[in-house]
């Protein structure tokens, strides 16, 4: 995902404005928030209305806490992450407290680290983390203040507990009661945050805010589950290689199946328009395309394989130099070389894609899992010529992402409102459209992690230290063309291509990173941690051969040249220790360890495997240590890494997009293997205590279990794989 | 013809094209659209109801299957071992996006319907058609242990 974090942009430094009262209209309450509307256009009179409060928490007269999430929740827990902080300010009851998606505002609702409103790169704690303790704490200030006027006390005599003002007097009220006074006193310029040993639920406990919705099957959970009278469903006819568009089509089978209502051609292929999702896409298959392929990727992955691995053979884009690497090459006692590819992956969200539109000439609504919202939001107003104060974009709750729906060129809703721009200039009274995507659209769809090779030298001195260390990946770029270009794209280089090598921490004398930017009309993505999901296990897999050649322990050779590292010493040690290393193993039973910095935050895992008798790896146990900075929320920082550890071993048992002349070969979970109950492992988690600002946790748990399980291998077999996935090799 | 089916104990009588997969029918007929699609193809189980009882994928069950039969979704399940399932699910925190969630919750509930106290093996066996891209899976198999404690207590 996106991965500005890292980075010290100038957005990076919050710039907030004060909280403000709002107008709560008929809702009644408190509401504070701040009240910008978004476009040029809207009317200055407006502001201070209800219409344009821009609330972050709203105190209800029924004594609900409504905290609002400028954040999408695609299963990462940011919405319960930022209801924790107002709660725990505001010291609600944590049965009082609910989250809604905030509108679509890059006013006021800008991930303070990206200057646009979106979600990614493991952020939404870290940049919220003042911003939504303050909301609680202005509330409070102010429930407080309302209570010592109506009760006419000392505001310094009043204390609130879960939920309940009270004074020493046996005075007390509720929230509720006392939102509408509150909503008169002044909002605090400053509100006064807690000491952390005040926090009530930072650090400890908040379970879940979506779970119960989640176990009943709520209706109006997820984009996919959308219904609107009159509602169509479209379903399309996609391209079979990737950059080829419609040139002409035959829907005159497609039109017979019942229920259909139009087919109609948009740039990304053609939409069959039914009254319901069946007939769409029944019809869609029996739609007759001719693609225009001039500017298609015609190639297969083996021969785009080959040409990557060329690729590094030659010099490339320089990305990172310390000292000097060719000198310690050439002073070597012994030298180390190796090349590695990873194969495209999709990210495959249980949650296919989907967008629903409404335009009825002067406005439209999207309704969909919007993960980057100001895109997504301007994107619709360009394609459908609207400023941006008649377009709205109501975020859902997403069924996953893993980077899938942070896309850069906002494709799915492009695609939406170029359908409902067809619909519409075809003479037709407006109708919402849901655009369904099929999981064959999904796994077929593109938007791949991308495809890459490194190759890397490594000279060691006589006790086997590295002297220095070349590296070079190849692979296409994620951000080049895209509007984060800007940011993290340096002379051609982009920094997430070999990011977790040109940042390695590993004490070595001379360091050259170079890169290659390949080319293809496959169009990639962030995929959970990035550049991280192919650089850990590299680094990892390499630190292991080298360990070996020193004639060291794994965990001792990394322990002496992270020296000056110390947080990712910490989680090393702690999960060697947490794991037993060096303790003996059961027969049969082999363990690797790996440890890599992602999106600021560091994680160790241990992994401990065994061989089934058809010779495949079993991942017994993941033993994991995490050092996320304060852990706001430790359970579902504990959830995010067990899910990690099983989604970054999911994709290096089995998982490999492949292309033969253009075409994808996979088309659905029978083709594209995901991980299943049965390959899951045990996984430990065990957090570092910390007091730093928090940092991310929905990545960073993915990138050491690929090579934890790669070393633990390696340690039965003495050998390393270096070309994924481990199915290519009988081991999955 | 309409096709009759009784569906979380209410009966119904549909009248739309036979082949049309129960799942469509729940989500876009009738509206009910807590029983997901992950797949269309069987592979998933995001689309798991009860049929008879029994767990069965409804992105391949036609409605012309399903005369006469009883359904269970997620919206109507209930009984000792779906109230200790989700009790559970929620001790637990056992979703994450929980897209896949509807689904575990009706193939661990007719699992310890049939077997009370599942070992690991038996979880495996029941729930290895659910897949969950979040790989809530720790938690998936924790959560049905619990269950089966709390259905004994
Ligand atoms: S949708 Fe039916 S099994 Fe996947
Ligand atoms: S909770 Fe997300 S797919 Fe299972």
């Amino acid at each position: 995902m996106l991965h500005l974090l890292d980075k010290p942009l100038a957005a990076a430094k919050p710039s907030r404005r004060s909280f403000l009262k709002l107008s709560a209209g008929a809702a009644g309450g408190l509401l504070i928030g701040l009240n910008m509307p978004y476009g040029s256009g809207a009317a200055k009179a407006a502001e201070g209305t209800a219409e344009f409060a821009q609330p972050f928490v709203h105190i209800r007269p029924d004594n609900k806490v409504v905290v609002i999430s400028k954040h999408l929740d695609k299963g990462q827990g940011a919405a319960t992450g930022l209801a924790t902080l107002v709660a725990d300010e505001l010291d609600a009851d944590r049965a009082q407290v609910e989250v809604e998606f905030a509108p679509s505002n890059p006013e006021v609702y800008k991930n303070l680290l990206f200057g646009l409103q979106g979600t990614g790169g493991s952020t939404a704690i870290a940049n919220s983390f003042l911003q939504y303790r303050e909301a609680g704490a202005a509330a409070k200030a102010m429930l407080v203040a309302a209570a010592a006027k109506q009760w006419e006390v000392d505001p310094a005599s009043v204390t609130v507990e879960k939920g309940m003002v009270k004074h020493g007097s046996g005075k007390q009220a509720t929230f509720g009661e006392l939102a509408g006074a509150a909503a008169l006193q002044d909002v605090p310029e400053k509100p006064k945050l807690k000491s952390p040993d005040e926090w009530v639920y930072i650090g400890k406990s908040f379970p879940r805010v979506d779970t119960k919705m989640k176990t009943v099957g709520a209706p109006s959970t997820y984009g996919m589950d959308v219904q609107h009278e009159n509602m169509l469903v479209a379903v399309l006819a996609r391209p079979p290689k990737f950059g080829s568009v419609p040139k002409t089509f035959d829907a005159s089978e497609a039109k017979k199946v019942k229920g259909v209502i139009d087919v109609i051609s948009v740039p990304s292929g053609v939409a069959v328009l039914a009254e319901s999702t069946w007939p769409a896409i029944k019809a869609r298959d029996l739609v007759e395309v001719e693609w225009d392929e001039s500017a298609a990727e015609t190639r297969s992955s083996s021969e785009m394989l080959a040409d990557l691995k060329s690729m590094t053979g030659e010099p490339g884009l320089e990305a990172h130099v310390h000292g000097d690497a060719e000198a310690g090459l050439a002073n070597a006692a012994k030298i180390v070389e190796a090349d590695y590819t990873f194969p495209f992956l999709a990210h495959a969200p249980m949650e296919p894609l989907d967008a629903t539109i409404l335009f009825d000439g002067k406005s439209a609504t999207v309704w969909t899992g919007s993960q980057l919202q100001t895109i997504d939001h301007n994107v619709t107003a360009g394609v459908l010529g609207l400023s941006p104060e008649n377009v709205k974009i109501e975020t859902l709750w997403a069924g996953g992402s893993f980077g899938r729906r942070a896309q850069p060129d906002s494709h799915p809703v492009a695609e939406a409102a170029h359908l409902a721009k067809a619909w519409a200039d075809a003479g037709n009274a407006p109708r919402p459209i849901k655009v369904v995507w099929t999981r064959e659209d999904d796994i077929k769809g593109g938007y791949y992690r991308p495809m890459v090779a490194h190759k890397v030298r490594v000279g060691l001195d006589a006790d086997g230290n590295p002297l220095g260390w070349h590296h070079r990946v190849a692979s296409k770029s994620i951000l080049i063309g895209s509007p984060f270009e800007q940011f993290l794209v340096k002379e051609g280089v982009d920094e997430t291509t070999a990011e977790g090598v040109t940042d390695m921490t590993y004490t070595v004398p001379g360091i050259r990173v170079e890169v290659h930017n390949a080319k293809t009309a496959v169009p990639v993505l962030w995929w959970r941690s990035v550049g991280h999901t192919h650089t850990a296990y590299v680094m990892e897999t390499m630190i292991d051969r080298l360990a070996r050649e020193a004639g060291k322990d794994p965990v001792d050779y990394r322990m002496a040249l992270l020296k000056d590292d110390p947080r990712k010493l910490g989680v090393l040690k702690l999960a060697a220790e947490k794991a037993g290393w060096g303790d003996p193993l059961p027969q049969g039973r082999y363990r690797g360890v790996a440890v890599q910095k992602s999106f600021n935050t560091y994680v160790a895992e241990v992994a401990e495997i065994s061989f089934r008798e058809d010779g495949t790896v079993k991942v017994e146990k993941v033993t994991c240590a995490a050092d996320c900075g304060i852990p706001v929320n430790p359970d579902n920082i504990r959830a995010q890494v067990e899910g990690a550890v099983g989604y970054g071993l999911g994709a290096i048992l089995r998982n490999e997009i492949t292309l033969t002349d253009g075409e994808v070969d996979q088309a659905n979970f029978d083709t594209y293997l995901p991980i299943r109950i049965s390959d899951m492992p045990q996984v430990e988690v065990h957090i570092v205590p910390s007091t730093e600002a928090p940092t991310g946790i929905g990545e960073p748990g993915t990138p050491p279990v690929g090579p934890a399980v790669a070393n633990a291998i390696a340690a039965a077999k003495g050998e390393w794989v270096s070309e994924l996935p481990l199915s290519k090799h009988g081991l999955a | 013809m309409a096709v009759n089916v009784t569906i979380n104990g209410v009966e119904r009588s549909i009248d739309t094209d036979p082949e049309t997969p129960l799942l469509w029918v729940l989500r876009d007929e009738l509206k009910m659209t807590g029983t997901k699609f992950g797949c269309g193809i069987a592979q998933c189980g995001a689309c798991t109801v009860h049929l008879d009882g029994y767990p069965t994928r409804s992105c391949q069950t036609y409605l012309s299957d399903v005369e006469g039969a009883s359904i269970t979704t997620i919206e109507g399940v209930e009984g000792k071992a779906a109230e200790a399932v989700r009790a559970a699910w929620r001790e637990l925190d056992v979703p994450q996006c929980g897209y896949c969630q509807s689904g575990q919750i009706l193939a661990a509930t007719a699992l310890l319907t049939e077997t009370p106290k599942p070992s690991d093996e038996d979880i495996d066996a029941a729930m290895d058609g659910n897949v969950c891209r979040c790989a809530t899976y720790v938690r998936i198999r924790a959560a049905i242990h619990r269950a089966a404690e709390t259905m004994e207590g």
